[in-house]
């Protein structure tokens, strides 16, 4: 449940939603709570061996239980003040059944006893035959071996737990004070840290243990015209990552100089920070977009979110059958354009992966939420539809004997489902740096940064904005433009994409918070690209007077 | 013992936590809730599952140093535990300039939000209700997709200074999106009550059918401004952008549509059509909500809008302090006034315009003016001549509500209503508007 879910509940509503949007459940606790280990492995087999037994007791033809810990560090600042320091830790336990052919869940906070996992197992049982009569067929689930006792550790080097708060306060307050230093108004700075400690067992002989570590630092600048009361802001060219503490270190291999610069596995947010503050300057001042059909130049801090809407959405299997069509959607790429072998998602120059391995990237584990061992696999090849995303219960109608290893659950209290594996764009296999691509660009845009995102049920038209914006003229950057979104139809627009980068360009984007299912639930997921070119993109002018 | 107390039962334990403070403030926030739900998809059910949870939160004061402890547990040990746990933060933590003390009692209005009726909803009941709305879908070559949500909860509030409020509350929010099995039709309804012998599952589905075999054989219309009348789950998406952006400390620092020019805010002016008047009131017989908000601050009718004047902006209590206003804690709920038509009489007195049903992926644009972007979803129709002629294609829409809302035609009879966008319940009229601006097509049914 996120807090907005608890905050309807206790008719708090509206007073919540003019608080920051944090999504996150959980309670809060003493920093050093968050180091302590949790429930130790031992005990978790005995508390996930009792809801084992109790859903087969009562009838359960499938069972797995997952215990889980989720910490959570915030520590929100603005200007020369610390607003606010948030550790949450929750704790509980998610049983999952099959009993009549169908899915039952059922959750309990707080879950210490094996009388808890044993009752949230019966009353996922319940739940399960009160629906079966719903059912028309019965849940068939793609055979899964059972891997024993493993467990899998995010490859991290510093723990940002254990990193003093002092530490990181300092950081986000030096970070504000660079900005007010360098002409901004306003600046606000965040630092996400997450880990999960998850714990899965089930009825196919699995019992893995799994620490799983993300980090987001964040901010946004706000600069004022005084005499004309416009704001423009710019926000971090950061990306939220698989990674400890040490993506907040800088090493001058991470940094993608040019107009700006750019970071791959580090980021320097003391650097950053200090361009905003001058560019939230240069965006006030800048050239408002003449509207019409540009060639863009797309920087991979831009293109991860076009990715995860226009690809990674499509082509989650569950849309595709119907699933999600009351909430998140369905999907233009159905199975029959699948299945013909020859739909054109794109150019040539398009390959697109789903990859749950890659290092350092948010949706990165060793197994899934439904003992799945992770992989990578082709989505489209050369251009061309080759495959969907699916999980256990759904693999068999694309022909696969296997899960692909993408069901996850944002908590123990939420059921697990098909979720967004890292959907990445290849990098092109002939050199090419940016520069030599913005060299052949007549009349062109080239967009830095995520900004304002949306796309329809089916994911066909979309319409993307940034943060930076630079006016490409015969080859040369021209200047600052602001004002700027582009929309397209998804098909039209990877089928527009002349020229992809080489992988020494080759950098991570991502969603924190992606949303989906109902009751809603949040993943985090990364998306890979070097900078892309695409030609002959509609371009709209956003500015409107009041 | 349930996890939902009595107002006796939590104010006996909320007392015993305050008798182990040694702090100068202490603050105890509790809660509890159950949920349940049953989602289904292709006319059978998929996923469905129950939770429960609870929390109690103390926070301890030592001047302005600040600390917060919580637990999952309520026995004496565990008690004592968490207010110790939340002392020692207090003393190690940095002073916030911030933070006001905690309040001295309040008096609050009576509200109720609970309803036996929905917080005895079994698996069962649940699996009754989805029943009913499958028997009309299925038989129809339709393909339903839907969720229906329920739960009860209370939450307590308990300080040093003997200020004490509970409220418990239950709600029901069923969603259902009905597809034609070739995929050219789709039709959306969904319904908000706190009480669940109101929830006609059966009823509800009937519109969303209606809407789906309406939709089907849509044509295409050229981008442009348009007349459009928004059902209020359309409207809603649209006007809660403006509820979310009254914070007055964002519009004093010139960065919301609030603000003006030189520090100044758009407090006290016209900004929409003088029709338009919104407030809050947790006693809404159809939208009950808490009478306190979180920090205790008691909460009653307010106007937010009035004949369309800005006549109030959230002000935290730290920021009236230093504008020397007096606190306006944001609302619990939102209710927009509206006029006398029906929909049929706002579709018959238009000659030519956009019937939209449902709004999809609502996102800000530019904050400075409000702008929206989106697209229509579930049944689009054109209108001539005072008569639904045809379905429409889906559109992406630009557009700011305040544009909007000064460009206004007609308000119809308000219901309550639940936002696609952030689950909001709230009660809102349709709205028939002028000029409103298409900027693209969509293929998308």
């Amino acid at each position: 449940m996120k807090r907005r879910d608890f905050m309807q509940l206790s008719g708090m509503g509206l007073g919540a939603m003019m608080l920051p949007n944090i999504p996150v459940m959980g309670r809060s606790v003493a920093p050093e709570a968050l180091l302590d280990g949790g429930v130790d492995v031992a005990v978790k087999k005995r508390l996930a061996d009792a809801a084992l037994n109790a859903a087969k007791s009562k009838g359960a033809t499938y069972t797995d239980v997952r215990i889980g810990r989720y910490l959570n560090q915030f520590v929100v600042t603005r200007e020369d003040k610390v607003q606010n320091i948030v550790n949450t830790e929750s704790y509980g336990v998610g049983v999952r059944v099959i009993a009549n052919g169908c899915w039952g869940f059922a959750a309990i906070v707080d879950a210490k006893t094996e009388a808890d996992t044993a009752r949230a197992a019966e009353e996922a049982v319940a739940i399960a035959k009160a629906n079966a009569r719903l059912m028309k067929q019965p849940v068939q689930l793609a055979p899964q071996k059972g891997y024993g006792e493993v467990s899998w550790k995010a490859p991290i080097q510093r723990n940002a737990f254990e990193v003093p708060i002092q530490e990181k306060v300092d950081l986000l307050l030096g970070v504000n004070d660079a900005a007010l230093k360098n002409g901004a108004n306003y600046v606000n700075s965040v630092l996400f840290m997450v880990n999960e400690q998850k714990y899965f067992a089930s009825t196919d002989g699995s019992y893995i243990d799994q620490d799983i570590h993300r980090i987001w630092p964040i901010f946004a600048v706000t600069t004022i015209d005084p005499k004309t009361g416009k704001f423009e802001t710019r926000q971090a060219l950061s990306a939220p990552v698989g990674m400890g503490y040490e993506y907040l270190q800088t090493n001058p291999k991470d940094k993608i100089t040019g107009i700006t610069t750019r970071y791959n596995k580090g980021y320097d947010m003391l650097e950053d920070v200090i361009a905003a503050a001058k560019q939230t300057k240069e965006k006030l001042a800048a050239k408002s977009v003449e509207a019409g059909k540009y060639d863009l130049i797309l920087d991979p801090s831009h293109l991860w979110l076009t990715i995860h809407e226009s690809v990674g959405h499509p082509l989650e299997l569950d849309r595709v059958l119907g699933y999600e069509a009351n909430f998140a959607g369905t999907s233009f790429a159905t199975l029959d354009k699948w299945q013909s072998k020859n739909f054109n998602y794109g150019s040539k120059e398009v390959n697109l992966f789903a990859d749950k391995t890659q290092v350092g990237s948010l949706g990165a584990v060793g197994w899934d939420d439904e003992g799945v061992q992770t992989k990578k696999w082709d989505l489209v090849k050369d251009g061309t539809l080759v495959n969907y995303q699916a999980i256990r219960d759904q693999v068999h109608i694309i022909g696969e004997k296997e899960s692909q290893g993408c069901c996850y659950a944002d908590s123990w209290g939420t059921v697990q489902f098909q979720r967004m594996a890292n959907v990445s764009l290849a990098a092109g296999k002939t050199p090419l740096s940016v520069s030599e691509m913005i060299k052949d660009v007549k009349k062109g845009i080239y967009i830095i940064g995520d900004g304002s995102f949306s796309i329809d049920q089916q994911r066909y038209n979309f319409q993307f904005g940034g943060q930076l914006y630079y006016e490409i003229k015969d080859g040369q950057i021209a200047g600052m433009l602001k004002d700027v979104a582009y929309q397209s139809n998804t098909q039209e627009f990877w089928n527009s994409c002349v020229k992809v980068c080489d992988e020494r360009d080759y950098r991570l984007g991502g969603s924190f918070f992606d949303g989906k299912g109902q009751p809603q639930q949040v993943s985090a997921v990364s998306h890979g690209s070097s900078t892309a070119r695409f030609n002959g993109v509609n371009v709209i002018n956003t500015a409107r007077k009041i | 013992m349930s996890v939902i107390l009595t107002e006796a039962e939590a104010k006996a334990l909320l007392q015993k936590v305050l008798s182990y403070s040694k702090a100068d403030e202490c603050e105890v926030n509790l809660l509890g809730e159950t949920r349940g739900n049953l989602r289904y998809a292709r006319n059978e059910v998929s996923t469905s599952g129950a939770l429960t949870n609870k929390n109690l939160a103390v926070q301890s004061a030592f001047g302005k140093k600040v600390g917060v402890a919580t637990i999952d547990e309520f026995d004496d040990a565990s008690i004592e535990k968490v207010v110790r746990r939340s002392e020692e933060l207090a003393k190690l933590a940095p002073e916030n300039p911030e933070y006001m003390g905690v309040l001295e009692p309040q008096q609050y209005i009576k509200s109720d939000g609970y309803f036996e009726s929905t917080a005895s909803v079994t698996p069962d009941k649940r699996a009754d209700a989805v029943a009913k709305s499958l028997a009309l879908s299925s038989d129809k070559k339709l393909t339903a997709a839907g969720f229906l949500e329920d739960a009860k909860g209370f939450t307590a509030l308990m300080n040093s200074k003997g200020l004490f409020a509970y409220y418990r509350n239950t709600n029901v929010n069923f969603s259902l999106t009905v597809r034609t099995d070739d995929g050219t039709g789709s039709g959306y309804v969904a319904k908000g009550y706190n009480d669940f012998s109101k929830l006609d599952t059966a009823a509800a589905t009937k519109i969303a059918v209606q809407k789906s075999l309406g939709s089907v054989g849509a044509k295409a219309l050229e981008p442009g401004k348009y007349t459009v009348i928004l059902e209020p789950t359309a409207a809603a998406v649209l006007v809660e952008n403006i509820f979310f952006g009254m914070d007055a400390r964002s519009a004093d620092e010139g960065r919301s549509f609030f603000s003006k020019p030189g520090g100044k805010t758009k407090l006290g002016e016209k900004i929409v059509d003088e029709r338009v008047t919104f407030y809050s009131d947790p006693t809404h017989p159809d939208l009950p909500a808490a009478a306190w908000s979180g920090d205790g601050q008691p909460q009653g009718k307010m106007l937010w809008i009035d004949k369309g004047v800005v006549k109030n902006l959230t002000y935290s209590r730290f920021w009236a302090q230093k504008k020397g206003v007096k606190p306006v804690p944001g609302p619990n709920n939102m209710i927009m006034a509206g006029g006398t038509a029906t929909l049929d009489e706002m579709i018959k007195s238009t000659k030519r315009g956009i019937l939209v049903t449902k709004l999809w992926y609502i996102r800000s644009v530019d904050p400075q003016t409000l702008l929206l972007t989106g697209l229509t979803r579930d049944g689009t129709f054109y209108i001539e001549d005072g008569k639904i002629k045809y379905p429409i294609k889906n559109f992406r829409f630009n557009e700011s509500p305040i544009i909007m809302l000064n460009n206004l035609e007609t308000l119809g009879i308000p219901e309550r209503v639940v936002s696609t966008e952030t689950n909001q319940n709230y009660i809102l009229p349709p709205m028939k508007i002028r000029e409103f601006t298409f900027s693209s097509l969509s293929d998308a049914v």
